[in-house]
């Protein structure tokens, strides 16, 4: 295995690990019955989600840094494309 | 303005807003290459932004701003948690583990449709077979759906426009007041199916992409528009901040909370949103990408833009609950918005906000007419009669006839107001999760057989048609839940954990006793690292 592929690997370990984070805090039973307003008019269950869509962004950002499965081959298949139209 | 016939500034600004689509077809025809492959997936060459734009906008449907509110409307601030940061999760799950891997895969050997990479995956024809009618069946009621739906929205929405032509009647002949006079579903229905066959026509996927980029705009925007405005009315002050906390604090305790959802439903909802992972529209969609590198944007973004269309329009539900506005008891919950949008804002807005969300309809119909398309011609067509034998020219000839003939076919069947389809929507999901455990284990396991693959898609068929029938016995096509006991306590649990469970045990129990693919076949698609 090598450098970067061990990288990935790892990276992949930690974004299942948040993505699983993520899934264990969607199911936010300690907000269930609260009646309270974040800002003083947000209801804290629905404030509680958008965080959850927040980090669900932030974890997906981070997994094209850390966790990305292939690199850049645009330009091949591009070229590829070239060449079967010049043909 | 107002001085116009009422419904009058409402229908100029959606004839507007579909002739405005209908130049976007239009121009984006003239860079049509010719070819299949442009017709089909625009030649590999979507970048981000319009990667981004195209999947939200297939993903979003008219549910988007009209349903959230109208379920906040009748289940409070839990519809939030339970259909949208969930897809927020997982529909980005699914582009990032299923889209970007079958992305390359299918660059690499051609595919553009779901059929053609299964058949060669599992060294297996009979599956292309089954499939075909199943893929096909559970997009058909979700096209009926969106259609029926433009039909609705134009009619309530121009109400008031000719009485004498238009008449809303009940069954029993009296008239109906809320629709009386607006253009009726027959004829609001046809305009947009024109429009989209005519762009889809024209255009292909790339006309398709670029509507859909459109169309996904004008949705956000009018949404977040629709939401301040109804805000300053309802709130009754000048600050924007002051209003919304005059609404928060009007909304009744069993909304702002989820003391009446069932905690385990809620969280077996969590499995709905896998059905991306097998919309055949959608996998024509990742089929567009430029490079494996497009994808990081939609899987980014695609949580944030779910949150930025529904937080406002669960709001807008929740606060319809309190007691700042008085809502008419027999409303529909899908008639909320429309309803609060002509009682607190002018027709203009009213005319944008038609047009916004015909935005969310016809950006998902036109994927899903495309897709049915393609999906006739090269899995059926081209595969039945060779690929050397059908020329490019003749493989865009056949997939545009089989757009011409799906879109009839829908409106025709859309006629016969099949009102029962809606409660469909959630059945077509869980149909596509069930058969989510197939496209995971093609791309991740060697050891999936096609017999496994195979009585995969049969249990989830068999359960689903099982777990229907009992719905529709018990007239519970809505509400319809597995009971799970557990001890002493029985839990409620959404019907696709039946289908998508014992979809994925057939699919490994079989796969496990039966031939795995030939090696050259796994070698193709699991190369040595």
């Amino acid at each position: 295995m090598t450098g970067s592929s061990k990288a990935a690997s790892k990276g992949v370990w930690i974004i299942s690990g948040l993505v699983v984070l993520l899934l264990i805090l969607h199911q936010d039973n300690w907000n269930w019955e609260s009646d309270t307003l974040v800002f003083g008019f947000m209801p804290i269950g629905l404030f509680w989600h958008a965080c959850i869509s927040l980090g669900a962004s932030l974890t997906w950002a981070l997994a094209t840094f850390i966790a990305w499965p292939f690199g850049d081959d645009g330009q091949a298949f591009q070229e590829n494309n070239q060449q079967e139209a010049g043909k | 303005m107002n001085d116009l016939q009422p419904g009058l500034p409402q229908l100029i600004i959606i004839l507007g807003y579909l002739a405005i689509l209908l130049l976007l077809g239009l121009s984006s025809s003239l860079l049509f290459k010719g070819t299949k492959k442009d017709f089909q997936v625009a030649s590999h060459s979507i970048g981000p932004f319009f990667l981004l734009m195209s999947l939200f906008g297939t993903t979003m449907t008219a549910f988007a701003l009209v349903g959230s509110s109208g379920e906040a409307f009748k289940e409070g601030i839990g519809v939030y948690g339970m259909l949208a940061s969930s897809s927020g999760i997982i529909h980005s799950l699914c582009f990032f583990v299923i889209g970007v891997k079958v992305w390359k895969i299918a660059r690499n050997n051609g595919y553009t449709t779901q059929i053609e990479f299964f058949r060669d995956r599992l060294d297996n024809d009979f599956i292309g077979l089954l499939l075909f009618p199943i893929l096909v069946g559970l997009v058909i009621p979700y096209l009926l759906i969106g259609v029926m739906a433009s039909g609705t929205v134009i009619q309530s929405l121009t109400a008031g426009l000719s009485p004498e032509w238009f008449e809303a009647t009940k069954p029993d002949g009296t008239i109906i007041k809320a629709l009386n006079g607006g253009v009726p579903p027959y004829l609001g229905s046809l305009m947009v199916c024109i429009v989209v066959l005519v762009y889809v026509f024209f255009g292909g996927m790339r006309g398709t992409t670029w509507a859909n980029t459109l169309q996904t705009m004008v949705f956000m925007v009018l949404g977040l528009v629709t939401f301040v405005v109804i805000a300053m009315k309802l709130g009754g002050t000048e600050s924007l901040f002051e209003n919304l906390k005059v609404l928060g604090e009007s909304i009744p305790d069993d909304k702002a909370t989820r003391s009446e959802m069932s905690k385990t439903k809620f969280f077996t909802y969590l499995l709905i949103p896998l059905s991306v992972g097998m919309f055949p529209h959608l996998f024509q969609h990742w089929m567009t990408a430029k490079s494996s590198s497009s994808f990081k944007v939609p899987v980014i973004c695609h949580p944030l833009f779910i949150m930025i269309v529904w937080v406002p329009c669960v709001l807008v539900g929740v606060w319809a609950t309190g007691d700042t506005i008085n809502i008419p008891p027999t409303l529909s919950p899908n008639a909320l918005l429309p309803f609060l949008v002509k009682k607190l804002t002018s027709p203009i807005l009213a005319g944008f906000l038609a047009a916004g969300i015909l935005a969310a309809i016809m950006s998902s119909l036109d994927s899903q007419f495309l897709c049915i398309g393609t999906m006739f011609t090269n899995d059926i067509v081209t595969h039945y009669k060779g690929k050397e034998n059908v020329s490019d020219r003749q493989t865009v000839l056949y997939t545009r006839s089989f757009i011409i003939g799906i879109v009839a076919v829908t409106y025709v069947l859309s006629l016969f107001d099949p009102k029962s389809v809606f409660a469909l929507g959630v059945w077509c999901f869980s149909g596509f999760s069930a058969l989510f455990p197939i496209v995971l284990a093609a791309l991740y396991w060697r050891g999936l057989s096609a017999m496994g693959a195979i009585a995969g898609v049969l249990a989830a068929i068999a359960s689903w048609s099982y777990m229907f029938y009992q719905a529709l016995q018990s007239d519970t096509l809505r509400t319809y839940v597995l009971d799970l006991p557990i001890g002493e306590e029985t839990y409620d649990v959404m019907p696709v954990v039946g289908m998508l469970g014992s979809s994925l045990i057939a699919m490994v129990v079989v796969s496990l006793i039966t031939p795995k693919p030939k090696p050259e076949t796994l070698a193709k698609f699991f190369p040595a690292q």
